[in-house]
């Protein structure tokens, strides 16, 4: 009796001691990650890294490609993300909106490559005929628009019912209320998700492949191929050249800086609003 | 119009439908024009869904015609033109083989952190640990490929697979000689980056079982483990069940880490044997491939590659919604 006492208490801290293990398993990836970026990363900087083009040693023109990747995607894909989100929260109580938020669901598990294939037959092939920055903008607004509409929907929800009804009882319309009252009560919960979700197609590159297809120069148009940093660090990291893998490091490392610091931004503005 | 007008009476007559059904008016209001505005613009995820099925189907119809079942079940992929040839078996084994080492590795630990996050952490540490988990999630994909083809694939080499296929190189599956790039590296990288998709429902999950389930099983005299082992994990299991589906769905689409560490095989050559090989997933064969395509038939057999990806994606994501409500509603999330 007592030594299988002993053998639970045994069971117990060992147990114990494995799952601290785990969990420094899982941290020394993203750690050493995070060093390895920053070691590597930090040597190429300079200002002539940052603006200039390949040819002259730098990676100005996949920054470049990036900034524009994400203002249109999010022109494009966060006013219709945020509106299918009202729909579902505000009028969402019928069938048609349990099938919508399903079919969301499932898009925002959809293999982004897939999604690539998708712009490539739909605007590379048939509308535009030739790789283009606005088939990237598209193939990731598809990504984003059903996590915006996703996100949008739950922090709604969260919004009391009772702040619906005092503004209708004022008499305002449902239009009104949604935009003037609703809306602006869920407004950082909206931003959060918003935000997090440009953090993450900001580092989409499968999709950009056979989309945008890269650019050594500076952007041409938007029917034109177009760079990005997610296809120079894939293109760096397989060259067999130091120099060029060099580039890569500090290709992720300002990568890294904008996925990262939209993300610690996100967090400390929510802190607390979140907290269980 | 007016020919019309008398059956539409009859209809009415006869069917007892109030002739109001056929005058009234919609009025046009705000609220009307707003909420069919957003009821069109949520529309927006059926047509995703739509144009990516018709785009899929339709662009991959040449390779179908041309092999039919040849291209589900061969493994021969010859682009060359006139001698054309494909077959997509050796990826969907790829792609099942990796996202299987990705399940095997990866939901144990992202139970441990889970479980050590709700029931065993100083609340001190609980916020900092979640918060680094969940950065896991936000590094993009491409940066996971840059660490593992430069740091990461020589820990998997030099430290698991040297020491595994010198000792026990007998068995078929560690045999052959290690390199570093291959399906083991990749169901690595792959286990690594289902960690924050797992642990964070898991945790969640576990977080949602009520106390007085803990409390009743520490009544009768079993210790922190037992009860998290007999109590808390059953309660929780079908939730749990639900994250390590979508953990493999996020596994099995993912492309760009595994296009750079998986070795680049085609052909007979990427047929899973042994795990120390080179290999190719669905999803990195198009990413490595799309783009040198050249003949219209070659572009439709990456396209339809792409499309048993996406019908087995889908597969996996509604399995797991059905499932995991289904579970829930009979059980109402209690034991057994």
């Amino acid at each position: 009796m007592i030594s299988n006492y002993a053998f639970r208490k045994f069971k117990n801290h060992f147990f114990f001691i494995l799952c601290a293990v785990c969990v420094v398993l899982a941290v020394v990836p993203l750690l050493s990650i995070l060093w390895e970026v920053i070691v590597r990363g930090a040597p190429q900087l300079s200002i002539n890294f940052l603006i200039s083009t390949n040819a002259n040693g730098g990676i100005g023109p996949a920054i470049q490609g990036t900034l524009i990747l994400i203002g249109l995607t999010s022109l494009i894909g966060i006013p219709i993300g945020i509106l299918s989100g009202i729909y579902l929260a505000e009028f969402g109580n019928n069938h048609y909106a349990a099938t919508m938020r399903s079919i969301n669901d499932i898009l925002t598990e959809f293999p982004s490559i897939v999604v690539g294939i998708t712009a490539y037959g739909v605007i590379v092939i048939a509308l535009i005929g030739s790789y283009s920055a606005i088939a990237g903008a598209i193939a990731l607004s598809f990504i984003l628009i059903p996590i915006v509409a996703r996100t949008t929907e739950e922090s709604l929800k969260l919004v009391p019912n009772s702040v619906r009804e005092a503004s209708l009882a004022l008499g305002a319309h449902k239009w009104r209320t949604t935009l003037s009252v609703v809306l602006p009560s869920a407004k950082s919960g909206l931003i959060t998700g918003t935000l997090l979700a440009v953090a993450r197609i900001s580092g989409e590159t499968a999709p950009l492949i056979m989309t945008i297809l890269g650019n050594r120069y500076f952007f041409q148009g938007l029917d034109q191929p177009m760079a990005a940093l997610p296809l120079e660090i894939w293109r760096d990291s397989l060259q067999p050249y130091a120099s060029a893998q060099a580039q890569g490091w500090g290709a992720a490392l300002i990568l890294i800086l904008i996925v990262l610091s939209l993300n610690i931004a996100v967090r400390l503005a929510s802190r607390g609003r979140f907290k269980k | 119009m007016g020919k019309h007008y008398p059956r539409l009476r009859w209809i009415a007559l006869n069917h007892q439908i109030p002739p109001k059904f056929f005058t009234k008016k919609i009025k046009i209001t705000g609220d009307f024009l707003f909420k069919n505005l957003a009821a069109v613009i949520a529309a927006s995820a059926i047509v995703i869904l739509i144009i990516t099925g018709y785009v899929l189907t339709t662009d991959s119809v040449p390779v179908i015609e041309r092999f039919g079942t040849d291209f589900f079940f061969g493994t021969a992929w010859n682009p060359v033109e006139g001698r054309e040839v494909f077959g997509a078996l050796p990826y969907v084994l790829g792609t099942l083989v990796t996202s299987g080492i990705a399940l095997l590795i990866g939901v144990p630990l992202s139970l441990g952190i889970a479980i050590f996050l709700v029931e065993m952490a100083p609340r001190s540490l609980r916020v900092p640990i979640s918060y680094l988990v969940e950065l896991l999630a936000a590094v993009p994909s491409v940066i996971y490929g840059l660490w593992g083809l430069f740091i990461f694939r020589f820990w998997i080499l030099n430290y698991i697979e040297i020491p595994l296929s010198t000792y026990l190189g007998w068995i078929p599956i560690f045999s052959g000689t290690p390199f570093g790039l291959d399906l083991f590296t990749a169901g690595c990288i792959l286990a690594i980056m289902i960690i924050p998709t797992v642990a964070s429902i898991s945790k969640e999950v576990i977080s949602a079982v009520p106390n007085s389930i803990r409390e009743g099983a520490y009544s009768i005299g079993a210790t922190k483990w037992e009860v998290i082992r007999h109590w808390v994990i059953s309660y929780g299991r079908s939730g749990i069940f639900g994250a390590v589906i979508l953990g493999l769905g996020r596994a099995v689409g993912e492309t760009m880490a595994v296009s750079m560490l998986i070795g680049n095989a085609t052909g007979p050559a990427a047929m899973p044997t042994s795990l120390f090989q080179p290999g190719q997933t669905m999803a990195s064969l198009i990413a490595n491939g799309f783009l040198e395509a050249t003949g219209e038939l070659e572009v439709a057999a990456y396209v339809g590659v792409g499309l048993i990806l996406l019908i087995m994606s889908l597969l996996i994501n509604v399995g797991a919604h059905i499932m995991v409500t289904k579970v829930l509603k009979v059980k109402g999330g209690a034991v057994e």
